[in-house]
């Protein structure tokens, strides 16, 4: 029984995507997909054509109209264009706010949302250029995907750290070294009092080190770190490989060898291979940490894309325990309202709309795991405060050449992080405004730390202070 | 800038072992260990004590002192409390824990009276 028009005939021939998309009397439901997207279209093509193209071409529609449409209720699963709003600061963009019925999308299917939110609209003709905002999840969808496989409390448990963000590095140069050598400055930055240590995305499996050998040294690294410090080390091994087969291979050598964490890096890889990888991890009982090599080339352009804010929900449901969040005060790109928002879309249970941050929609993640964000790249002690205030404890902060570049090396260079972290978190504690008292902090902390002394001396002057590219979206008239 | 230093730490030598939170800081002194206390305090989070041999510091599990002190917000009360701990036993680490039951896991720890490891 045709449900809503018995009338309706097949009439061949290209109809107005608006007449079936744009719908601006919807009310979406609990259980939609909300989308917005940053729209920006042809010339002389007007906005509720545009929407509902975007519309239509993320879900059911295509060019023409087809016979077969009539064999299902094209009504209920079809994408609704169901608001337009302008941008602030952009006349030539709007907002298209799209809602997606939960039966588009495959359960616990990461990539299915993208292939469907993010696949063939984004070459469409009708628009100029496309930009995926931000997106609402519904709790309902939430609750077929994995998440996160251990989540931050449980690592704060099985890593014994609490009060204090966690500290790592990246092992440098990032390539070259034999994996004798590297497990040298691996053991050398757990036994001056860094937490983790990590492998760089690019090092996975080359002919100067063959994953197997460094997985071995790294392995004994952290051992021995351990029977020395007394404190809990671990080594983020990058399984990241070509075949997931290969992938899996590798997780479980690390595994094997007792490793507490393993590194995967979730856009080159795949959402496929990241998917199956978190399932892995929490079907075994290892940490995983998640590098997001290739981000920028997707969410850097502020009016073509996908923004970060989306591929951090993305990896979120996928599962990852760490996610690499951008720092605000170090080398890499970063606007601190809109990295502080997506920091909450990590870690948070409940994620309020709050335009000041970019974030458009309230989003619900009922009891999925946190992900820690990380923080890494050209930080520094003299960063160690203002890290400490942004990112609070739930956190890894990550000192490569801030650790490795200690002219008394990678010992004293972590010794000097660890010391300054916890100098920031005892005053934060006691009440004290880190960003304003930073350096008599740090300073009275490099008392009775010669390293720590050293390491101010020693990165005193660099600052990274050019212009963010991707900003939020605010008025400019 | 100082002189290359020697990063002092080996396995023989028992003072290398660290025991997390503030373990790379000087001793806690009784003032420092008040202002901790009205933090967990004004977090909201059940104060605690434990105490362990410093040679088994690196188990998950130390021995409670009594129980945690659910609800206590009275900071010399709380700190009585671990320097009776640490009075019965001197030669232990005293941490002070603060339990954070919204997120079921420790808000944080702290050694406050550092043991003599052996």
């Amino acid at each position: 029984m045709p449900k809503d028009n018995p009338n309706k005939t097949y009439t061949a021939g290209v109809k107005e995507y608006r007449e079936t998309y744009w719908m601006p009397d919807y009310t979406p439901s609990d259980t939609d997909f909300l989308a917005v997207f940053k729209v920006i279209p042809q010339e002389g093509v007007p906005r509720e054509e545009a929407a509902a193209a975007v519309a239509a071409e993320s879900s059911t529609g295509t060019w023409t109209t087809v016979w077969t449409d009539l064999l299902t209720d094209l009504d209920y699963y079809k994408g609704r264009a169901y608001a337009i709003e302008d941008v602030p600061g952009n006349d030539e963009a709007f907002y298209a706010f799209i809602a997606y019925p939960i039966d588009l999308f495959e359960e616990g299917s990461v990539v299915n949302i993208l292939t469907s939110l993010v696949g063939n609209v984004f070459g469409f003709k009708a628009v100029r250029a496309l930009r995926l905002e931000d997106v609402r999840i519904p709790i309902a969808y939430v609750k077929t995907c994995g998440g996160p496989p251990n989540g931050i409390q449980v690592e704060r448990d099985k890593m014994n750290k609490y009060g204090r963000p966690m500290l790592g590095c990246t092992i440098k140069p990032k390539l070259g070294l034999s994996a004798k050598n590297y497990g040298r400055a691996v053991y050398e930055v757990l036994r001056g009092g860094l937490d983790f240590a990590k492998d760089d995305e690019n090092v996975n499996s080359q002919p100067f080190m063959r994953w197997r050998d460094r997985y071995d040294y790294v392995m004994e690294a952290i051992q021995k770190a351990e029977a020395e410090t007394g404190e809990k080390k671990g080594s983020y091994l990058n399984v990241t490989a070509p075949t997931p087969d290969e992938m899996f291979k590798r997780a479980e050598y690390a595994k094997e060898l007792g490793a507490p964490i393993i590194m995967h890096d979730y856009l080159t890889a795949g959402f496929t291979a990241n998917t199956g990888l978190a399932n892995w991890c929490r079907d075994n009982g290892m940490l995983l940490h998640i590098h997001r090599a290739m981000h920028a080339v997707i969410d850097r352009n502020p009016n073509h894309g996908i923004h970060f804010r989306v591929l951090t929900k993305m990896l979120r449901l996928s599962g990852g325990d760490h996610l690499h969040s951008g720092t605000v005060v170090g080398k890499l790109e970063g606007d601190r309202a809109a990295t502080l928002g997506w920091i909450d879309i990590m870690r948070d249970s409940y994620i309020k709309e709050d335009r000041s941050r970019g974030i458009m929609f309230d989003q619900d993640w009922g009891s999925m795991p946190g992900v820690f964000p990380v923080a890494s790249g050209g930080i520094h002690v003299w960063h160690m405060p203002a890290l400490v205030s942004i990112f609070g404890d739930d956190s890894v902060l990550q000192f490569g050449g801030g650790t490795l570049g200690h002219p008394w090396g990678n010992a004293a260079g972590a010794a000097a992080n660890r010391v300054a972290l916890e100098a920031c978190v005892e005053a934060r504690n006691q009440g004290r405004e880190l960003e304003k008292e930073g350096k008599d902090i740090l300073t009275n902390a490099a008392k009775s730390s010669p390293e720590l002394a050293t390491a101010m001396e020693t990165w005193k002057e660099i600052k990274f202070e050019f212009d963010t590219v991707d900003k939020l979206d605010v008025q400019h008239r | 800038m100082a002189d290359m230093q020697d990063y002092k730490s080996s396995l023989s030598d028992v003072k290398s072992r660290k025991f997390e939170t503030f373990s790379y800081l000087p001793e806690m002194d009784d003032a420092r260990t008040r202002k901790q206390v009205e933090y967990i305090v004004s977090k909201g989070w059940n104060p605690a004590i434990e105490h362990t041999e410093p040679e088994n510091a690196a188990g998950s599990y130390w021995y409670m002192w009594k129980l945690p002190m659910f609800g206590e917000t009275d900071v010399d009360r709380i700190l009585a409390e671990a320097e009776a701990c640490h009075k019965a036993h001197p030669n232990n680490h005293v941490r002070l824990v603060g339990y954070d039951n919204y997120a079921q896991s420790k808000g944080t720890e702290m050694v406050v009276y550092r043991g003599n490891p052996v």
